[in-house]
């Protein structure tokens, strides 16, 4: 208010200004005006305040009705200050629940961190970007003594804070397991019992686990419901996918999953994703699985990280930028 | 407490004249045209609460004058429901009337004190408080 009384003085210039010469110069300056004003948090009534006691002291013999008008519009003019001081408040309501989110993504970052193991003869990538601030997808990795690395990706259909609340539970459940070689099968069906038994309904979760025997480099995978990922084959220089069937997590408690196990080459490569990767939009049409194994083939000869990167920056620019949904891509390579 | 000007509300029609009398009570403490319009819509948000809520009540007001400090005091009492959860109401966006700004949150950014005491089932006392500055 007192900023305004300050302002009274300057305003009563400005418009007499403008009465006179009624040139653009004082309603640039009016501009300006209204523009300060909204800084200040002056709401529209005070505006019209000021103008009424700004037009008494310029024409100070101005008819009463006129006057009146100006009071009446006025009294019109209170429940939009109120308005607009409600969203002032609904502004800084917003700014709190957003630095409040970003408290919460750092904290599953730092929770949902998982280690990249270091396997001799094994080139491990991998690249997970959130949609929004938080994720919905989940990778992990598991090494055991012998050599043998699990790993475990996950999504949980839909995005933002239910699916990272529910994200954070597959992680608690999935440290419960031993570390010690434990195969993927039964990995999963003990999963499906913790989901089945602590997650709404209405909340799906697909998950794909893998265990890389490094002795004998054998895959073991099991999939519940999972985008399949991509096998390839350095021999035949072709993709072709990972067929794994088994039921998403949570539907029916006493569900059971099949294992599959196949025999990595050297230079064969498996590729594991979520479904923000194949549902990735080029405008208003998605990709086609070929357009994604495609572009893993352009990059093959670079190490697997970086190929997950390039992946995911090739996909990000076709979407303009903005991800609709998690995007993970996990690449594992038979070197030696 | 013992007001001297308290207004009925039973109808619509009331809450314009409890308007019309907290206007010339602010007048004549000698608020200006400004804060006469946000009394006075303040007045309205309570005197409507009454008549849409609780059906009947009354407005009364009261001239504020110490050494230091005057204003208005208006408290609106009712012997409605009452209301169940006062820190719902009084959220922004939460106000049944649409939105528009106004309800318990809009009044109290009208005025300067501003108070609440509901019972559920006996009913409901709004105190608030313009100073004049």
């Amino acid at each position: 208010m007192s900023t305004l009384k300050m302002d009274l003085s300057s305003y009563k210039d400005l418009l007499k200004q403008y009465i006179e010469t009624q040139n653009e110069q004082a309603l640039y300056r009016a501009e300006q005006f209204s523009k300060h004003s909204i800084q200040q948090n002056i709401s529209p009534d005070e505006i019209v305040d000021v103008h009424v006691q700004a037009l008494s002291e310029l024409y100070p013999d101005i008819p009463e009705n006129i006057m009146n008008s100006m009071n009446f519009l006025l009294e019109t003019m209170i429940s939009y200050g109120l308005a607009y001081q409600e969203y002032q408040a609904l502004r800084e309501k917003q700014f709190e629940l957003q630095s409040e989110i970003s408290v919460a993504a750092n904290m599953q970052d730092t929770l949902l961190s998982t280690t990249k193991p270091n396997v001799e003869g094994l080139d491990i990538g991998v690249t997970s970007h959130p949609a929004k601030q938080m994720s919905g997808d989940y990778y992990h990795f598991v090494q055991d003594q012998k050599g043998s690395v699990g790993i475990a990706v996950a999504d949980v259909i839909g995005k933002g804070i239910p699916a990272a609340l529910c994200m954070s539970m597959i992680k608690y459940s999935m440290d419960s397991f031993p570390d010690e070689q434990m195969y993927p099968s039964s990995i999963l069906e003990g999963m499906n019992r913790v989901v089945e038994r602590n997650v709404d309904p209405s909340m799906f979760i697909t998950m794909f686990y893998g265990l890389y025997d490094q002795a004998s480099n054998h895959f073991y995978y099991s999939s519940a419901g999972h985008e399949p990922g991509f096998y390839y084959s350095a021999k035949n220089d072709e993709f072709s996918e990972i067929e794994a069937k088994g039921l998403v997590l949570g539907v029916d408690r006493s569900a059971t999953y099949k294992q599959y196990e196949t025999l990595v080459e050297q230079g064969d490569m498996i590729v594991l994703l979520t479904d923000g990767v194949t549902e990735c939009r080029a405008g208003e049409r998605f990709i086609e699985r070929e357009e994604i194994s495609d572009v893993i083939h352009q990059y093959k000869h670079l190490p697997a990280q970086e190929i997950t990167e390039q992946v995911y920056q090739h996909f990000e620019r076709l979407q303009d930028f903005q991800l609709r949904d998690d995007f993970t891509m996990v690449i594992i390579r038979r070197d030696v | 407490m013992d007001f001297q000007s308290c207004v009925n509300i039973k109808k619509e029609w009331d809450i314009v004249g409890a308007r019309q009398l907290g206007r010339d009570i602010a007048k004549k403490i000698g608020f200006g045209t400004v804060d006469q319009a946000r009394i006075a819509t303040a007045i309205s948000e309570l005197a409507r609460n009454i008549y849409l809520y609780a059906g009947t009540g009354k407005v009364c007001f009261e001239a504020i004058e110490d050494i230091n400090e005057r204003g208005l005091r208006i408290v609106a009492m009712d012997e409605g429901p009452g209301i169940r959860d006062v820190s719902q109401v009084m959220e922004d966006g939460f106000s049944t009337s649409g939105g528009l700004g106004a309800g318990l949150p809009g009044v109290k950014r009208l005025m300067d004190d501003f108070d609440v005491i509901s019972r559920q089932g006996e009913g409901t006392e709004v105190r608030v408080v313009k100073w004049l500055r």
